[in-house]
């Protein structure tokens, strides 16, 4: 371990002061970061200096600071949430960088998520799309036995490797066209994959891709820049089956 | 003032359906005249919002994050508890409730304790109905793992993600009200009062994190399900906005808050590796099936892990409690930890952990198995520590997890103020001292799915809907109290950050209020806590304005309520003169380091009254009555 040696890093990061501001990057220098800084705690640094010296800190979301709530988002030297391959921001830790390194910060960028202030944008659009039809409509008591549903285990898997979605919106930051296919993919195909999901498949399909559209997410043309960006490596091959799910939809 | 539960009596597997009966019932066309506020939107509060949205009522849901997704119950890894019985090994609702009692070392309420047991098995149906991926078999039926704390194999589990599977599904039936129209979600809001009208809870007041707007919502009943206080020692397993405020607010406007002393230090931990460090990280309970605790048998040994060989090595939970072994429970297992430490045998920089061992696993089931069970979890290590656990042994540390103690509820899950309702880890209710693990996510569930929706009917057919409006003057003096509290920290522009009084208070809690506490220890804190507040109202320095999304002034609200409720819980901890479960007074211990209760003077709850901020609060008791389960010494041995 190398926690003795500290480093000096330049940011240059996004300051927005509300929606209508047109915001613009500021520099700012992070001093004394160890290897086990995390790159918010590295940030935590750097607010407290700005705090002292009167300024205002840098606002961003985050809560868990373990990779699971889905609250953090940041585009780092252009990849949402830094590039290495299954992180949160949250997770991401600064011995991934050098000592002397430029470090590019700035927000979710994408027509369906407006910015709030500096590096924290409106996700609200997500919670539209489950709204529309993310869920099987079961009620609260009067259902069966657990095991009277028999669902075998390479299903279930399947069924979990989807459910494992965080929300955080990575997918749709760092997709060309701002689409939010895999992350409407992951929830279609969870649902579809398990018998309890199967008899609304039809109308959850084109449900919750009609919320999509009307919230401004764009169209999937094959970049596979979502699965690249998602910190819990979401699979694309989900895309493909909420649109096979789409197009049995139209038939059934 | 005795409390009283209002506990049914009588034989106990008849006691929740019996009382269910007795309940009063709101018509179906009556229901939506009565609105309800539910703060909070984890399990309890998620599965509260959407059970009550489901049966009619108009339901108003708050939170603070930016989607009710976010809740921390989504950090929960290893399980969820029930009495399903499915692996045939002598599973039982008596044994599930009988193990959470002892698990709570005989502090918790018989009647509540059953009522939980009893309904564990709903809920697994409840969440498979969800689509919660849960772990299955080829044949397809549901797996099972073990716990600490039981002989069976009763947690039901998805990977290492059971809290957010299961907090998705909760999300899900919500967002299925949310777009039926009977829930209205608030996101990004924070709750800064608790409306008290003629002794009965009316409302709230918010703040909109995003505008700053302090905004009044009122109510014929409010439920906070607004989880736990363990932020209060600054490094803990909880999200960074978790915090007592809600809870707090409403103790100050009458709310009892019970046995806060009771507090969970989770055994596996990654141990903190520096001052900048703004929160610790679980490592699931469940890595206790397959790994094995170990330090080594020397004092200040500094050999690689691998280079000690076995007879230098002190396997000492299987060593000290052969039949749970490395599944003794949690406060168990963290003291033990602590032991190994302070005799010189930590591992690791400053020597505060143990390892954490999955070699022998490895071998007799190999690598991939592991992966597969735990795969989530040593990633999150590696990503943490740099170090690849499948090849050298976990180092961990025990770390504040969870709050048994909570507002002080009914049977009902009401608190005294009148329609002011706790659910989940906020409430105080069926952990006792000690929380056994794969509970949490239980008892949240419970709470939501199957308690609340008939207890709230009760109440409910006891007030007229509608009776107060925003526009009564007690909503208006308390959004005026709320906005002199803000501008008050605004104008203060001292010298010391928010976080660094945050941590002042987390290192004096721990220190003196964590793990293992003294008279001398928490009459120290007693003296500087208060001195710490005064320094923050004088010397705190929060930038920017009210009226503006303000971070800085959202975390300054929460440690100024944190350095009341701090002293509260040390006071607790000081008036409890015995150990139980997570409260360990070394003053008060067995000759083998086991901890000593004192059932004669110390079996009940202790519920603190508020009386003013620099008052002494007045303790109220409800004393516990065991009819069923036999109050004897815990042993795990």
């Amino acid at each position: 371990m190398s926690d003795h040696k500290t480093m000096t890093l330049t940011l240059i990061v996004w300051r927005q002061k509300n929606a209508s501001d047109p915001g613009k990057f500021e520099t700012y220098t992070a001093k004394n970061i160890t290897d086990h800084h995390s790159f918010l705690e590295m940030l935590d640094c750097v607010n407290e200096d700005l705090i002292l010296e009167g300024k205002e800190p840098i606002v961003f979301d985050h809560d868990c600071r373990e990779g699971i709530c889905g609250m953090c988002s940041q585009v780092i030297n252009g990849a949402p949430h830094g590039g290495q391959e299954r992180t949160t921001v949250c997770q991401l830790h600064m011995r991934k960088f050098k000592d002397g390194d430029t470090i590019y910060i700035e927000p979710w960028r994408a027509r369906a998520f407006p910015i709030v202030k500096d590096l924290v944008v409106d996700r609200t659009a997500l919670d539209t799309i489950i709204q529309a039809g993310g869920y099987t409509s079961c009620h609260t008591g009067g259902v069966a036995d657990g095991n009277a549903i028999l669902i075998p285990k390479p299903v279930a898997d399947e069924a979990m490797d989807a459910a494992e979605c965080v929300g955080c919106g990575a997918c749709v930051a760092g997709c060309p066209n701002g689409a939010a296919m895999l992350f409407t993919g992951a929830k279609v195909s969870q649902l579809s994959l398990l018998p309890q999901g199967k008899g609304e498949a039809a109308a959850r399909v084109k449900a919750m891709t009609a919320a999509m559209t009307e919230c401004g997410f764009g169209n999937c043309t094959n970049h596979y820049e979502c699965q690249a960006a998602c910190p819990k490596g979401i699979n694309v091959k989900f895309i493909a089956r909420m649109n096979r799910d789409f197009l049995k939809a139209q038939f059934a | 003032m005795i409390l009283d539960g209002k506990c049914p009596t009588g034989p106990i597997e008849q006691t929740w359906d019996k009382h269910r009966f007795d309940l009063k019932l709101v018509n179906p066309a009556n229901k939506r005249k009565y609105n309800v506020i539910v703060v909070g939107t984890g399990l309890a509060g998620g599965a509260a919002a959407a059970s009550l949205g489901e049966l009619g009522y108009n339901v108003q849901a708050f939170c603070y994050q930016d989607s009710p997704r976010r809740a921390h119950s989504i950090a929960a890894q290893g399980g969820i508890n029930a009495a399903k019985n499915y692996p045939n090994d002598g599973d039982s609702i008596y044994r599930l409730f009988y193990d959470t009692i002892k698990g709570g070392d005989f502090r918790a309420r018989e009647a509540d304790v059953w009522r939980l047991a009893q309904v564990s098995n709903n809920i697994i149906d409840q969440c498979v109905a969800q689509g919660v991926p849960f772990a299955r078999d080829y044949a397809g039926y549901l797996d099972n793992r073990s716990f600490g704390g039981a002989q069976v194999s009763r947690t039901f589990y998805a990977r290492g993600q059971t809290g957010q599977q299961l907090l998705l599904g909760a999300y899900s039936a919500l967002s299925r009200q949310i777009k039926a129209g009977t829930v209205k979600m608030y996101n990004r809001r924070e709750m800064l009062d608790l409306v008290v009208v003629d002794g009965v809870a009316r409302g709230i007041t918010v703040r909109n994190l995003v505008t700053g707007e302090l905004e009044s919502y009122a109510a014929d009943a409010v439920c906070l399900c607004t989880g736990g206080y363990v932020n209060v020692f600054y490094l803990s397993t909880n999200a960074m906005g978790c915090s007592v405020t809600a809870n707090w607010k409403a103790h100050k406007k009458g709310a009892l808050f019970a046995n806060p002393c009771y507090t969970q230090i989770h055994p596996t931990c990654i141990p903190q590796a520096g001052d900048y460090q703004s929160k610790l990280t679980l490592m699931s309970e469940s890595l206790r099936n397959d790994g094995r605790c170990w330090a080594p048998k020397k004092k200040g040994d500094t050999r690689p892990p691998n280079q000690i060989p076995e007879e230098d090595r002190d396997y000492y939970l299987e060593r000290k409690y052969p039949s749970f072994g490395n599944l003794a429970p949690r406060d168990i297992a963290s003291r033990a930890a602590k032991e190994q430490c302070d005799d010189s045998r930590g591992v690791g920089p400053g020597g505060r952990g143990v390892y954490l061992d999955f070699a022998d696993s490895i071998k007799r089931l190999s690598e991939d198995t592991i992966r597969e069970r735990y795969g989530n979890l040593f990633e999150m290590y590696e990503k943490i520590t740099d170090e690849n656990a499948y090849k050298v042994p976990m180092r961990i540390y025990p770390a504040p997890h969870y709050s048994m103690g909570g507002l002080w509820v009914d049977y009902n899950l009401m608190s005294n103020v009148p329609g002011l309702f706790v659910l989940g880890e906020a409430n105080f209710s069926v952990h006792g001292a000690n929380r056994l693990g794969a509970s949490a996510l239980m008892q949240g569930l419970a709470d939501g799915y199957f308690v609340i929706p008939y207890t709230i009917g009760g109440y409910l057919t006891t007030v007229k809907p509608g009776q107060v409006k925003e526009d009564h003057a007690e909503f208006k003096k308390s959004v005026e109290d709320v906005n002199s509290d803000v501008n008050k920290l605004l104008s203060i522009n001292g010298k010391r950050t928010v976080t660094d009084f945050t941590r002042e208070l987390g290192g004096l809690m721990w220190e003196n209020c964590g793990m293992a506490r003294t008279k001398e220890s928490l009459e120290k804190n007693l003296k500087k806590i208060p001195a710490l507040r005064e320094e923050f109202w004088k010397n705190v320095k929060v930038t920017g304005s009210g009226a503006d999304f303000n971070q800085q002034l959202e975390n300054a609200g929460r440690t100024a309520d944190f350095l009341e409720f701090g002293e509260l819980m040390c006071r607790d901890a000081l008036h409890r003169n015995e150990s139980c479960g997570g409260h360990f007074r070394s003053e008060y211990q067995y000759d083998d380091g086991e901890a000593k209760r004192d059932d004669v003077n110390f079996c009940y709850v202790g519920a603190w009254e508020f009386k003013g901020v620099n008052a002494e609060p007045e303790l109220h008791k409800e004393p516990l009555q065991f009819e069923n389960v036999h109050l004897a010494v815990r042993s795990y041995k």
